[in-house]
């Protein structure tokens, strides 16, 4: 199929002076996106719409195999590790105990797979069930034992500033503040605050990765987070449970590069009133206030 | 969960009770469950046991076993 991907080097063949790549623990990401797994209505729409939102690295869940039914597919059949970094999560832990059991499994199916990523793990330690927020207490106890065990930690936070500075002082590879309650749609609630993060977490280290994790609507959502300067959104009920699942995959990898291409561009200030953008002179009437 | 006097002992198998197999090897589980050579990773009493490693461990009766592979997930 056409290169659908984000590349960092896209910008240049447009004549464009070149982004700096995405890097994450050493490695460079094409996409800034990373996309979820899960909620398809089959693998097959979920690997279609994996290559139309252009991605290069996507996250799975670490879950008990069934027992009784070991002829059905196996996600792992609908995607190629060559192509797709596989970023195994802790999704559904409330302790940092759980957390790291469920990081070392994933580290060893990734090993038992011979995949260079085996240890990346998407770090998320939750407060409670009804608003999945993240408990900042677990996730930096995780985040700690994580890095000493060797893992390059991709942690999910909230959008508190304090707390992702933190996090990047224990060690977490990249630092994803939450935009809004996962799977809620409502897209980025405090922008400030990431403005912050962003602040906090870049201001002696350009090149620190900041991911929005969670919240993600629709297309726009993804283009207001990159235009703050975060790195990379990173989503998976805005595409997975979208009315039309692949054109919203294609339009959150076209939000991604819009919003990228908005922030490198730099946005004109906000102006309470108008400034015209056709010359006053030479108006053949002088007239207005 | 481990047998008591005259019991077969059992083990326990993603939250399952289960016969201990045969020999107490793993290897023997995952083919009795039908997870051989199916991506897959295994804990024994909240330890990681390496592929490497499965066909040496000798499980004795009440081990918790958690088997598990990747699913969707965001």
């Amino acid at each position: 199929m056409a290169e659908v991907r984000d590349t960092a080097t896209d910008h240049a063949e447009q004549g464009l002076a070149a982004d700096r790549p995405l890097v994450v623990g050493g490695v460079r990401l094409e996409s800034r996106l990373v996309v979820g797994t899960g909620k398809y209505v089959t693998y097959a729409e979920m690997a279609r719409c994996l290559e139309l939102s252009g991605t290069d690295c996507v996250t799975v869940a670490v879950r008990r195999d069934r027992l009784l039914n070991a002829a059905g597919e196996n996600i792992l059949d609908h995607l190629d590790p060559a192509r797709y970094r596989l970023l195994p999560n802790t999704a559904g832990c409330f302790t940092a105990d759980e957390a790291v059991r469920v990081a070392r499994l994933g580290r060893e199916l990734l090993r038992d797979m011979g995949s260079d990523s085996a240890d990346w793990v998407k770090l998320e330690v939750l407060g409670d069930r009804q608003t999945l927020l993240p408990d900042p207490v677990g996730t930096l106890a995780a985040t700690e034992q994580l890095v000493a065990d060797g893992f390059t930690v991709l942690v999910y936070t909230s959008d508190d500033p304090v707390v992702a500075r933190r996090l990047k002082q224990l060690g977490a590879a990249a630092v994803m503040p939450a935009g809004s309650p996962i799977g809620s749609g409502q897209g980025i609630l405090n922008p400030n605050n990431l403005l912050i993060c962003l602040e906090y977490l870049k201001d002696d280290d350009p090149a620190y990765p900041v991911i929005v994790d969670a919240g993600v609507g629709t297309a726009s959502d993804v283009a207001a987070a990159m235009e703050l300067g975060v790195d990379g959104v990173l989503l998976n009920t805005a595409i997975a449970q979208a009315a039309d699942p692949l054109r919203m995959a294609s339009a959150m990898r076209d939000a991604c590069r819009a919003g990228r291409h908005a922030f490198l561009a730099g946005r004109i200030p906000r102006r309470l009133y108008a400034t015209a953008s056709s010359p006053d002179d030479g108006r053949i009437v002088e007239s207005g206030t | 969960m481990s047998g008591g006097a005259g019991e077969t002992p059992v083990i326990t198998v993603n939250g399952q009770p289960q016969p201990l197999p045969r020999e107490g090897s793993l290897a023997v589980l995952l083919e009795e469950v039908g997870l051989a050579g199916r991506p897959l990773a295994v804990e024994v009493d909240g330890e990681v046991v390496p592929r490497s490693r499965l066909a040496e461990i000798r499980l004795c009766g009440g081990e918790r076993i958690e088997i598990v592979t990747f699913v969707g997930g965001g």
